[in-house]
């Protein structure tokens, strides 16, 4: 085992990696204990957490890296920095953001601090006063809404209750890569019958650490509550380090209802490989509404289990994968209790030799009976380059059950586009047409701001493509 | 004036259409007669631009505007309307939504150019393009739901035509194609779809009106009619053409 002196500072700090006042502080390249032993000396965590990490970071090492989905063969997990502390300062030189991307910027019309914030460069853009207001208003609610390292420090018996319970540590090679070296990510409570009616979003967190590679998301709703979380942006977010692996775990409580939605939009160099899972109890409700445009290589399936009866889960997942790119995405739902309902749709789209595969679990114990489950993946392809796989999953063990499942792959018809630019659109603005209504059953569950700029995205990347 | 020049057409190098000429005033209607096979389709389809089709010689002339050679959005953009045949089905895309954004490409210069569509989209002239879209939808039958449907989705074949011919009114082309806009129609349909043509007439549009039949003629009256063999036109006259065609059939024609 390496010892604390090979981990050592970046060397514009004073060489004492714990200072608190250093601007920037990151572990070396490469995972050992010493990096998870820092990480929890960092953040001055209980010792069951340390403990927690270094039984995570076993199971990691011993391992194997999963032989199905997305090609994973390039990570090279000894040159990726597993915990670079964010700070006031810049993190990234705004010098180092793609050209492409600040086109893509200008292009959506952001202004220049929040474009520098979704670049990852600089601070957030939000002001203190929006902020605080806030955090006023739910605190009179009783919401608990922090970044997950404040929730630990606060109602550190909350996390300790819940915190693995959905997602183990030892469920998969990434989850358990997570738990080790996991840093930033949201931490929300809702107490019974609170309703919180605007989205919640990880934006609105000052001082969040939500640029991490690593974040860890706890959400618990109470009994008879609700709330929608909005993860990340739709703008494009450059990542300087190109290993994303989250973990985000939920719990919905009786008669609950929790709505998580995600836009990815990650630099083409990441990784994105995310575990997303949650608990449904009597009556609770949660709804996943998934998409996938940017990285360059995706492996997400966000996972209902429904536990008691009445339990409804429904994941609606989209992805767009263009030149270079392989979204591997889908959902899952496993029926553990009788008269549970799920719904799945996945749109995938897939362009200029890009690839997308649906890949879903429809699972339902042999205890749960009148379970009802509608599975739908629609595959729109683009060009001859282009490719789309289904892999759907499916381990029924009650017969009494109502079960349906539909897969369409289509391609976009020179006559359809004739069509549409005869009407006066140019051919990038036809298929962007096309795409844009194929992905409306999904986009239409947006909140309104990411829907227009989620067709205006699209329409993006569609422009050069074509023609 | 839309001029057409020997205009010659193949698919797939095979030659369709041979050498075909005609000169279409503001304000007037020519029909195009002729049995199965001898081109008309072609015809519409290749002066509206479909890749599928190659002219191979010849010249269209839109208002003094060359446009053989030019991408169907730019005919589209000169001028050019094409009621298709089959019309396409585009699910997810309302028909609202397809219409406003081929209006601002068609005339971009009756608002500023949109950045941000959907959030820059001028609220006044939304609402009033929306109110004109559903009432010329309500004219010809439909109910004031149609515009948020999708595109032609489940319309059935009678409804795709009078949609087509409300696009026609929305978009305000100069010259029209009506590609067998009266195929599959019932008899209140075809009333509603000619009945809509002949307005655009009165506006000043000069039409082609391809048709297999002179049934529509009768609700529509050309004020020239061509007959359409083997890819060439064997014969023009007015609207007693059509009743000449109606009763001894293409025979006469026939090589």
């Amino acid at each position: 085992m390496p010892s604390n002196k090979t981990l050592h500072a970046d060397p514009t700090a004073s060489g004492d990696f714990r200072e608190r006042d250093i601007s920037v502080f990151r572990t070396p390249k490469g995972l050992t204990r010493a990096t998870v032993e820092a990480i929890s000396d960092r953040k001055k965590e209980p010792a069951w957490m340390r403990e927690r990490r270094l039984h995570a970071l076993d199971l990691f090492f011993a391992k194997p890296m999963p032989n199905w989905g997305a090609d994973l063969s390039e990570i090279n997990f000894d040159n990726i920095t597993y915990y670079l502390q964010p700070s006031e300062k810049n993190v990234t030189s705004w010098d180092e953001v793609p050209p492409e991307m600040k086109r893509t910027y200008d292009r959506l019309g952001i202004p220049q601090a929040e474009q520098k914030y979704l670049a990852g460069v600089g601070a957030q853009y939000e002001s203190e006063v929006l902020y605080h207001n806030l955090q006023k208003r739910l605190a009179d609610k009783g919401v608990l809404f922090s970044d997950i390292e404040t929730g630990l420090r606060t109602h550190e018996a909350l996390v300790k209750e819940y915190f693995g319970t959905v997602v183990p540590s030892s469920d998969n090679k990434f989850a358990s890569l997570n738990t080790a070296v996991w840093s930033g990510g949201s931490f929300i409570y809702v107490p019974p019958g609170v309703s919180i009616e605007l989205p919640l979003q990880a934006y609105f967190r000052i001082n969040a650490e939500n640029m991490g590679q690593f974040e860890r998301t706890l959400i618990i709703a109470d009994e008879g509550s609700y709330v929608h979380y909005v993860e990340g942006c739709s703008a494009p977010r450059y990542a300087s380090g190109s290993l994303h692996s989250a973990v985000v775990e939920i719990i919905v409580k009786k008669g609950a209802r929790v709505r998580y939605t995600t836009i990815q939009n990650w630099s083409k160099n990441v990784y994105n490989l995310v575990t997303k899972r949650t608990k449904v109890y009597r009556d609770g409700v949660m709804e996943w509404v998934d998409g996938n445009l940017g990285s360059y290589r995706t492996m997400k399936y966000p996972s209902i289990l429904l536990m008691e009866p009445g339990a409804h889960g429904e994941v609606l997942s989209l992805a767009f994968a263009g030149k270079d790119q392989h979204q591997d995405a889908g959902g899952k739902a496993i029926h553990l209790a009788p008269y549970t309902t799920s719904r799945i749709i996945s749109k995938s789209v897939s362009q200029g030799g890009g690839r997308t595969s649906y890949r879903g679990l429809l699972k339902v114990a042999p205890q749960a009976h009148h379970v009802k489950s509608n599975v739908r993946c629609d595959a729109l392809i683009l060009d001859p380059a282009s490719r789309s796989d289904t892999y759907p999953t499916m381990d029924v063990q009650n017969d009494d059950v109502d079960i349906t499942h539909e897969a369409t792959v289509s391609k976009v018809g020179e006559d359809q586009l004739f069509y549409l630019q005869s009407r006066g659109l140019k051919p990038e603005e036809a298929e962007a047409m096309i795409v844009n209504g194929f992905m409306e059953p999904i986009v239409k569950e947006l909140p309104m701001e990411y829907a227009v700029e989620m067709n205006r995205l699209i329409q993006l990347q569609m422009e050069g493509s074509v023609g | 004036m839309l001029c057409i020049d020997n205009l010659r057409i193949s698919i797939e190098g095979k030659e369709i259409v041979k050498g075909v000429s005609l000169a279409i005033a503001p304000g007037e209607v020519h029909a195009i007669m002729g049995p199965n096979g001898s081109g008309k389709s072609t015809l519409a389809n290749a002066l509206a631009g479909h890749p599928r089709y190659t002219i191979t010689a010849g010249t269209v002339e839109l208002d003094s505007t060359r446009i053989e050679a030019l991408p169907p959005h730019e005919r589209a953009r000169a001028g050019l309307f094409l009621s298709f045949q089959y019309p396409m089905e585009i699910p997810g895309v309302s028909v609202l939504n397809f219409l406003r954004t081929a209006d601002e490409a068609l005339h971009p210069s009756k608002e500023k150019k949109v950045t941000h569509p959907g959030m820059a989209m001028h609220a006044s002239s939304f609402i009033a393009f929306r109110k004109k879209l559903v009432s010329e939808m309500q004219r010809v039958g439909f109910a004031a739901d149609i515009v948020t449907r999708s595109l032609n989705e489940g319309f059935s074949g009678g409804e795709k035509k009078k949609a087509e011919m409300v696009q026609a009114v929305m978009l305000d082309p100069k010259y029209l194609i009506l590609d067998e806009v009266d195929s599959g129609l019932d008899v209140d349909a075809l009333r509603v779809v000619a009945a809509t043509a002949v307005e655009l007439q009165k506006k000043g549009k000069g039409l082609l009106v391809i048709t297999h039949y002179a049934r529509l003629l009768h609700h529509l009256k050309p004020t020239h009619v061509h007959v359409m063999v083997d890819g060439k036109i064997v014969q023009s006259g007015g609207a007693e053409l059509a009743s000449v065609v109606e009763q001894d059939g293409y025979k006469k024609y026939a090589q």
